[in-house]
């Protein structure tokens, strides 16, 4: 759960910092898409380490598979920690588990829908929420230049940095890293940053769209 | 001899029995050399021959569960049994202070001979000086061997080990882990004890209450037990028994000890041969949280270490102990063990200072809440049982983060309990039963009058003598369970394997059949009282009359008070439930009912001891300043009693003590 | 003070329990709250009902024997055991829910009693040091750092009460397991048998039917001796390291 989560936090990173480039400009940003995925005349990412084009396979590939493993690992872990709990306390107060740590499970379910969902959006089916997958930057301005997109991704942004939250600080206790309370402190500290940053990474370009910043 | 006693009279309540003596100790030898005389003597086991012997212990605090460790790891076949619900619970986990050990880390003059010699003394010359030069001996192996266990000890920031002194000793040899030695030694034991479970070696019989003991031709060969969750009644046999089951000193119901210490297992013991040794030697620990109620089910104790600091005070005139303690004026306080005894002050050995606490309170001038109790002339009145122990000179002179650091966890724990804020208002305490000195009679090797039944640690009487200096009952029950008994019971299982003891043999039928009826009369009788209360009135005539302060009248009447009580308790008694389940209520009965038979034991053992000494203080033998007397050309010996039959007088047995390497003194602290 | 309990009643492992009301009057707050027990129990008697079944023993808070949850929180929620809990934390008039620790683990034996084998299980999986009495050198053979002696104290303290596994959510005692790993691995001694150690004792924790740890922090939060999350990150850590190493450093 751990190492996977975490490749999937960097990718977010990685994601936050392409969308971004909406900023600099639409042929930046339409540029940075097609670069990735090889179709760009100087041969496109890591070319020529890695064949023209090759590079966006390999890593929907590990994308892939760390999101099959996480929900694997996570489905596995949940059912044996179920089977093996006691019958439920008539009286169940809870004393520590944020409220990001109570929703791992459930909210994870709802991200994962949220995922299938961007995924259909921008590159299963792309325009099918309108816009052109040739002109990607296009697609960004029609689904977001609606409030109501806006605001279901601002939502499903919210579950997703929560699930952040909790999981990059549990990441790194269950990789070892958090024995003291001092490196305690310091992980929860970088994992509201990191949360936070995410979020206020992600959001911005959209509300910029819907308010007209970006045109 | 001073004349402040009569001779002896031919007496009521026991009857005489020839003098024993120890015949394992090596005579002839310097102290020094009687151990290793004796490890060489004794006959040896076969390393390929152990597997086929068995041993049962019962208990699994310091003294059984490191016996059971050590004998897995020897190869032999353990069986252990406890009735709580893992090993890791037993009552040695509650011992706080820490662990003597002769080791002159400090470099200040400490010795093997030094620590005997300060044990002998502590226990008022009422100790088997052979017994305990041994104890001295392998303390430094103990430490040693916890380490490198893993037991945490306190260290210095060189990473080497921190000593401290305790109990009133001039030399820094009191191995320490924070408040919590007990437990961190128990947990070491425990790990030991799990390895060998693991390992096959020790099998492990939790909840298991032992309730007969099995003798098959004048051997001790094996116990029955209770399990205390389907109320089975089980019979188990092997080549030699272990008891290491604790003290007794819940025979008081109010004492520091666990809710389920009980004496069970060496009563039963008793009753089929064993001689108890010294039983009315008890150890009322000075420092203890007071009572608050008739509802109470234990007393707290706080590290004797607060006596270094805390000053203990009563108001001088009676009117004021009702009073706020802080309205009460330097002049009209009492700082009465300063004023009695201005060289040791607050720091005298534990009976003085319980007996003192006592004075006070029966003079009119304890503090805290009045409690309702009866007194020897069978009136009620409302008595204050409480003393002050005052830190503000303390924070004063320290300031208070030094108090805090030092004894932080105990204002804790006294603050939980009580309510109370220690750095704002004094401390209250009260004296409360702590330890028994007393227990079967083993000679020295461990092994009881009846051949083949061992008892180590706090369950036998040998090494304290009247009384026990702090950080000591760590030692003995480490000693004997890791280096004493597993270098003396080869000699024994060297004539063994024994010829097996098949289920139906007629010992083993009787064992069970006598454990069976038992319980099945407990539960039929269905009277009107519950166990508890028969235990608290038990708990009340004992601390009444056979506690800090002991005299003839008194016993004599206690002896009475409690025949009656255990009358009415067989056919009043009421017991809820059945056998065949988890039934509490059935376990307390068993065990009170045991307690009774004792009480009246210690109370003929305090009788016959006409003299004061440690623990036991009879008022008609002291000093004209009221001090403890001892009479050392009428009672230096230990008191045996074999078990004179149902509804017979017990028989006294004396071991007479021989001191060569120390010289007998009278105590003085003033 | 006057009560009104609810108690899990449950006669025996495989019967159906059910929480069932008893009044109580009399009680002081100078009680503890197992003396309360007691009073309910002593009047139960009275009336010729069976008492409560609880386990319990030193009553100072050090034997590990007692645990309830009360009111929904091991051991009451002042981060004590049950024994040292008195009744001054409770109001005149309150109603307390009283319910023995459910975990699959822990099956319930008899009313609030558990079995709590389990624990001593993982300990013999490899909770030790080997080494056979007598075959110590002298204990200051080796000085350990002050700093790590102190940690490893810390985590020695823990009494094995369970209350880690009564509040996980899944039923995990992975801090009491870490507890006992990072005791040992903070020590010279412990460092031969470290990573073999590890593999052990979690592997047992596993076999036992113990949940897995989603560091919710739950258990922390209600260890009567304060043992911190921090060490479940130890045993993570040494558990990782243990796939690179062998059995010791």
């Amino acid at each position: 759960m751990a190492v996977t989560g975490l490749i999937m936090i960097a990718f977010l990173l990685f994601h936050m910092y392409g969308n971004l480039k909406m900023f600099v400009g639409f042929e930046a940003f339409d540029h940075y898409a097609h670069w990735l995925k090889g179709a760009t005349e100087d041969g496109g990412m890591l070319y020529p380490i890695i064949m023209q084009g090759q590079f966006i396979w390999i890593f929907r590939f590990v994308m892939v598979l760390a999101v099959l493993l996480h929900i694997w690992s996570a489905y596995t872990l949940s059912r044996q920690s179920i089977a093996v709990r006691g019958p439920k306390y008539v009286n169940d107060k809870r004393q520590a588990q944020t409220y990001s740590a109570r929703t791992m499970r459930w909210g994870g379910v709802i991200v994962l829908a949220f995922l299938i969902f961007h995924l259909i959006q921008f590159t299963i089916v792309p325009g099918s929420f309108g816009g052109n997958g040739a002109e990607p930057h296009t697609m960004v301005l029609v689904g977001f230049q609606q409030w109501w997109m806006v605001a279901l991704y601002a939502v499903c942004m919210v579950l997703v940095c929560m699930h952040i939250r909790h999981g990059f600080w549990s990441a790194f206790t269950t990789l070892g890293a958090n024995t003291s309370p001092n490196a305690r402190k310091w992980l929860n500290f970088l994992a509201i940053v990191v949360a936070v940053a995410l979020f206020v990474g992600f959001m911005i370009m959209p509300v910029a769209v819907l308010f007209g910043v970006i045109s | 001899m001073t004349d402040t006693i009569s001779t002896p009279v031919a007496n009521q309540f026991w009857s005489v029995g020839a003098d024993i003596e120890d015949t394992k100790a090596p005579k002839g030898v310097d102290i020094d050399k009687v151990w290793k005389t004796r490890q060489f003597q004794a006959r040896l086991v076969n390393p390929a021959n152990r597997r086929k012997l068995s041993v049962i212990i019962v208990g699994t605090g310091l003294a059984g569960g490191a016996a059971a460790a050590t004998l897995g790891e020897a190869g032999y076949n353990v069986l252990n049994f406890c009735y709580q619900d893992s090993p890791r619970r037993a009552h040695s986990i509650a011992a706080q202070g820490g662990i003597n050990a002769a080791k002159n880390y400090r470099n200040d003059n400490d010795s093997t001979h030094r620590l005997f010699y300060d044990t002998v003394k502590g226990g008022d010359y009422r100790a088997r000086e052979t017994n305990v030069y041994r104890l001295a001996e392998v303390s430094a192996n103990i430490i040693d061997q916890c380490v490198a266990q893993g037991v945490p000890f306190a260290r210095e920031y060189g990473g080497l080990l921190d000593t401290r002194s305790f109990g009133g000793v001039q030399v820094q040899r009191t191995f320490y882990a924070r408040g919590q030695t007990g437990q961190q030694l128990l947990i070491g034991a425990y790990q030991q004890l799990e390895r060998q479970v693991a390992a096959g070696t020790v099998k492990m019989y939790t909840r298991h209450e032992m309730v007969e003991l099995i003798v098959v031709d004048g051997r001790a060969r094996g116990i029955v037990t209770r399990n205390m969750v389907n109320g089975k009644v089980e019979t188990w046999t092997a080549d030699a028994v272990v008891l290491a089951t604790g003290g007794y000193g819940n025979v008081f119901f109010l004492s520091t000890n666990a809710m389920g210490c009980n004496v069970t297992a060496t009563w039963r013991a008793h009753r089929k041969g064993a001689y108890f040794g010294n039983p009315c030697y008890t150890q009322i620990h000075p420092t203890c949280i007071p009572v608050h109620g008739e509802t109470q089910s234990k007393l707290t104790l706080m590290s004797e270490s607060l006596r270094n600091d805390g000053r203990i005070w009563v108001p001088k005139k009676a009117e004021d102990c009702a009073k706020d303690p802080r309205q009460i004026p330097e002049e009209a306080r009492d700082y009465y063990l300063e004023r009695i005894y201005p060289a040791f002050g607050n720091l005298v050995p534990r009976d003085i200072a319980s007996r003192q606490a006592k004075n006070m309170c029966d003079e009119g001038r304890g503090v805290g809440p009045a409690v309702a109790e009866v007194g020897s002339d069978g009136v009620e009145r409302q008595v204050r049982r409480g003393v002050y122990l005052d830190f503000s000179d303390a924070i004063n002179r320290l300031g208070q983060k030094a108090v805090e650091n030092k004894y932080g966890n105990l204002f804790d724990m006294y603050a939980q309990i009580t309510g109370e804020n220690p750095y704002e208002t004094p401390m209250r305490i009260y004296p409360a039963v702590h330890y028994t000195m007393g227990g079967l009679w083993v000679d020295y090797d461990l092994q009881s009058s009846i051949p083949g039944m061992y008892v180590t640690g706090e369950a036998n009487f040998s090494d304290h003598g009247a009384n026990r200096l702090g950080a000591s009952a760590l030692m003995q029950g480490l000693a004997d369970g890791y280096f004493v008994l597993p270098n003396t019971i080869n000699d024994y299982l060297a004539d063994a394997p024994f010829e097996k003891v098949a289920d139906n043999h007629p010992a083993v039928v009787e064992a069970r059949a006598t454990a069976q009826a038992r319980i099945d009369k407990l539960l039929s009788i269905q009277g009107t009282r519950s166990v508890d209360s028969y235990h608290k009135e038990l708990g009340h005539i004992m601390w009444e009359y056979c506690g800090m302060e002991r005299t003839e009248a008194g016993l004599k009447k206690a002896i009475g008070l409690i025949q009656e009580l255990r009358k009415d308790y067989w056919s009043n008694v009421r017991v809820t439930g059945k056998n065949e389940d988890f039934n509490q209520a059935l376990e307390r009965a068993g065990r009170v009912a045991d307690f009774m038979e004792l009480g009246e034991l210690m109370c003929v053992d305090a009788l016959h001891r006409r003299e004061s000494c440690g623990g036991h203080f009879r008022a008609e033998s002291q000093t004209p300043e009221g001090e403890a007397l001892r009479h050392d050309d009428e009672f230096l010996y230990v008191a045996a009693w074999e078990w004179g039959g149902e509804g017979s007088k017990p028989v006294l047995h004396r071991e007479p003590l021989n001191y060569k390497a120390i010289e007998l003194k009278q105590r003085s602290y003033k | 003070m006057k009560l009104k309990l609810r108690i899990w009643r449950q006669t025996g492992p495989d019967a159906a329990g059910r929480m069932v009301e008893y009044d109580l009057d009399g009680v002081s707050e100078d009680m503890s709250f197992l003396e309360m027990l007691d009073l309910l129990n002593e009047n139960l008697t009275e009336r010729n009902e069976e008492p409560v079944a609880f386990d319990h023993d030193c009553r100072e808070g050090i034997c590990g024997m007692c645990g309830v949850v009360i009111n929904g929180i091991a051991h009451g929620g002042s981060a004590t055991t049950t024994c040292q809990l008195h009744m001054r934390s409770f109001s005149d008039g309150a109603t307390i829910d009283i319910e023995p620790w459910h975990a699959g683990a822990f099956p319930v034996i008899k009313d609030l009693a558990v079995d709590r084998g389990a624990l001593d299980r993982i300990i013999a999986a490899g909770g030790f040091i080997s080494s056979n009495t007598g075959s110590a050198p002298d204990a200051h053979a080796t000085p350990a750092p002050k700093r790590e002696a102190d940690k490893a104290f810390d985590n020695a303290t823990c009494i094995g009460c369970g209350a880690c596994v009564a509040a996980c959510p899944n039923s995990s005692a992975m801090l009491f397991t870490a507890a006992k790993i990072t005791h040992l691995a903070m020590l010279p001694q412990g460092q031969p048998e470290r990573y073999r150690r590890v593999k052990s004792m979690v592997a047992q924790h596993d076999e036992e039917g113990f949940g897995n740890c989603t560091n919710i922090g739950e258990c922390a939060a209600v260890c009567p001796k304060g043992i911190p999350l921090e060490s479940i990150a130890q045993l993570n850590r040494d558990m990782i390291a243990s796939l690179f190493k062998g059995d010791g450093k």
